[in-house]
């Protein structure tokens, strides 16, 4: 086998989950980055506000993230300014469908996941693989820890699950409070077992009257 | 004014060293509707007035947002402002983009007079029928430049350009002095007055001016049409409280400035 010496990319570990309700969405993202078995820093967001009410989370190499972002955030500004309104989050959902796919031969090395509310005031989710495909789901994760994570958000908020078939809802019935709680435990929980996970996880709500923050510490070993 | 032997290819001088395409484009602004700026230390102020095609069209947008810290008004041909507007508002995306910071004002002037000069000297290409005031804040302060047609760009304290704009220099050379020191507010209210002098007896009324500011703290943004309608209503009441006098010294100004050519 031949050395391969042409790995440009490098996972930077790292859970991201999204939960959408039916007047809030909540997106939450741990804020270790590491490399191999090393921890390069406890405190880096993964989370960035793209419009109004559309955020986006996402893990893998925080390197093609930062560029990826820069580049939604331009092609924002440049909606702005011809239709004089923010993008609504489905149409930014299909414009990072599109921008990853015009990459698929040199694909950013993100796993996205894209949470705000639709024109409608209700919450979505959008979950995408590394070159852009991507569906309207009621939760999703991505990352490191989303193995342990998804298996008991298939099991806690039962409607949106794809394991009722067809599901009964398009989101979760919780409470706001209750979303947040249920981030905050699996956070915790994927902390125990996944090593790239820990240290703290941002909590953002976006709700109608807005967006917030809150930032949870976790386990730092 | 009019030779028409060396006013046909923008490519063509004349024996007396002028390109007339380009003083032809530069008419196009002087004809117009006006449009003012006004900067202070910390502030910079547009207004304009808005034409409309007829009673039963809107308003032809006249003022653009380039970026948080830089905003354009325009005289002249409101397609081409159009045009140039898109192409600096991509500009400022794209440094933004590299540089992570906001593009200064006096580069942004550079790029849009060299590509106003461009057209000055293909034989394919018209000038720009269109002069923009560039107002904006960045690390060394507040400006306002004009950039004209023919390529040039000048840094004003403050300057009107369009038709009846005359009448507006006036009234703000006898100010601009003062100026720097002006409050944002104190900035606002000279615009709009400055406004009202290119009106020449037409009623001002908020729905017929555009009023913009951008300054420290506060990203470029048009102003509410109730709040320009607040201050021309506390105007119009000191005025009327104030003797018709008044009026008789200004009505005599703006006749003499009228036969005053403009110089570029």
């Amino acid at each position: 086998m031949a050395l391969r010496r042409d790995w440009v990319y490098e996972n930077n570990g790292g859970t991201c989950v999204a939960i959408a309700g039916s007047d809030y969405c909540v997106i939450a993202a741990d804020t270790r980055l590491s490399v191999g078995y090393s921890i390069y820093t406890r405190d880096y967001s993964k989370i960035c506000k793209l419009a109004d009410k559309c955020v986006m989370a996402s893990s893998g190499f925080q390197g093609d993230l930062k560029a990826l972002q820069k580049n939604l955030a331009a092609r924002h500004l440049i909606y702005q300014h011809q239709h004089n309104k923010q993008m609504s989050c489905p149409a930014m959902a299909q414009l990072l469908s599109n921008t990853l796919y015009y990459k698929r031969f040199f694909p950013y090395y993100t796993f996205n996941i894209l949470g705000g509310l639709d024109s409608d005031g209700k919450g979505c989710v959008f979950t995408y693989d590394a070159v852009g495909s991507y569906e309207r789901v009621g939760y999703g994760a991505q990352g490191t820890g989303a193995g342990l994570i998804i298996p008991v958000l298939d099991n806690q908020l039962k409607s949106p699950s794809p394991l009722l078939l067809p599901a009964k809802d398009a989101v979760t019935p919780l409470l706001e409070s209750e979303a947040v709680d249920l981030v905050k435990d699996v956070f915790a929980s994927a902390t125990e077992r996944d090593i790239y996970t820990g240290d703290k996880v941002e909590i953002v709500v976006i709700n109608a009257s807005g967006i917030r923050q809150e930032l949870m510490e976790l386990r730092k070993d | 004014m009019f030779r028409n032997q060396y006013d046909t290819d923008v490519t063509t001088w004349s024996p007396a060293g002028r390109l007339f395409q380009v003083e032809y484009a530069m008419e196009a602004v002087k004809q117009g509707a006006a449009a003012v700026g006004l900067r202070s230390t910390s502030h910079v102020v547009l207004a304009t007035v808005n034409k409309a095609a007829s009673d039963l069209s809107s308003h032809q947008r006249k003022v653009f947002k380039i970026d948080d810290h830089i905003g354009v008004a325009i005289a002249g041909l409101t397609a081409d402002g159009r045009v140039l507007s898109r192409y600096l508002r991509n500009e400022c995306i794209n440094h933004s983009f590299v540089y992570e910071s906001p593009l200064p004002v006096s580069r942004l002037v550079v790029r849009l007079a060299d590509k106003a000069q461009v057209c000055t000297q293909r034989s394919w290409k018209r000038p720009y029928g269109v002069g923009l005031l560039v107002a904006g804040l960045d690390e060394t302060g507040a400006h306002l430049y004009y950039n004209c047609p023919s390529g040039n760009y000048f840094e004003y304290q403050a300057f009107a350009i369009g038709s009846r704009s005359q009448a507006a220099k006036t009234y703000m050379e006898r100010r601009f002095e003062a100026f720097n020191n002006y409050s944002r507010d104190e900035l606002i209210k000279d615009a709009i007055f400055a406004i009202r002098e290119t009106l020449q007896g037409e009623k001002l009324t908020s729905s017929i001016c555009t009023v913009a500011i951008v300054g420290i703290g506060e990203p470029f943004h048009m102003i509410d049409q109730k709040i320009i309608q607040e201050v021309i209503d506390s105007v119009e009441i000191k005025e009327d409280a104030a003797a018709a006098a008044d009026q008789a010294p200004a009505q005599d100004d703006d006749k003499s400035s009228e036969a005053a050519p403009m110089d570029i």
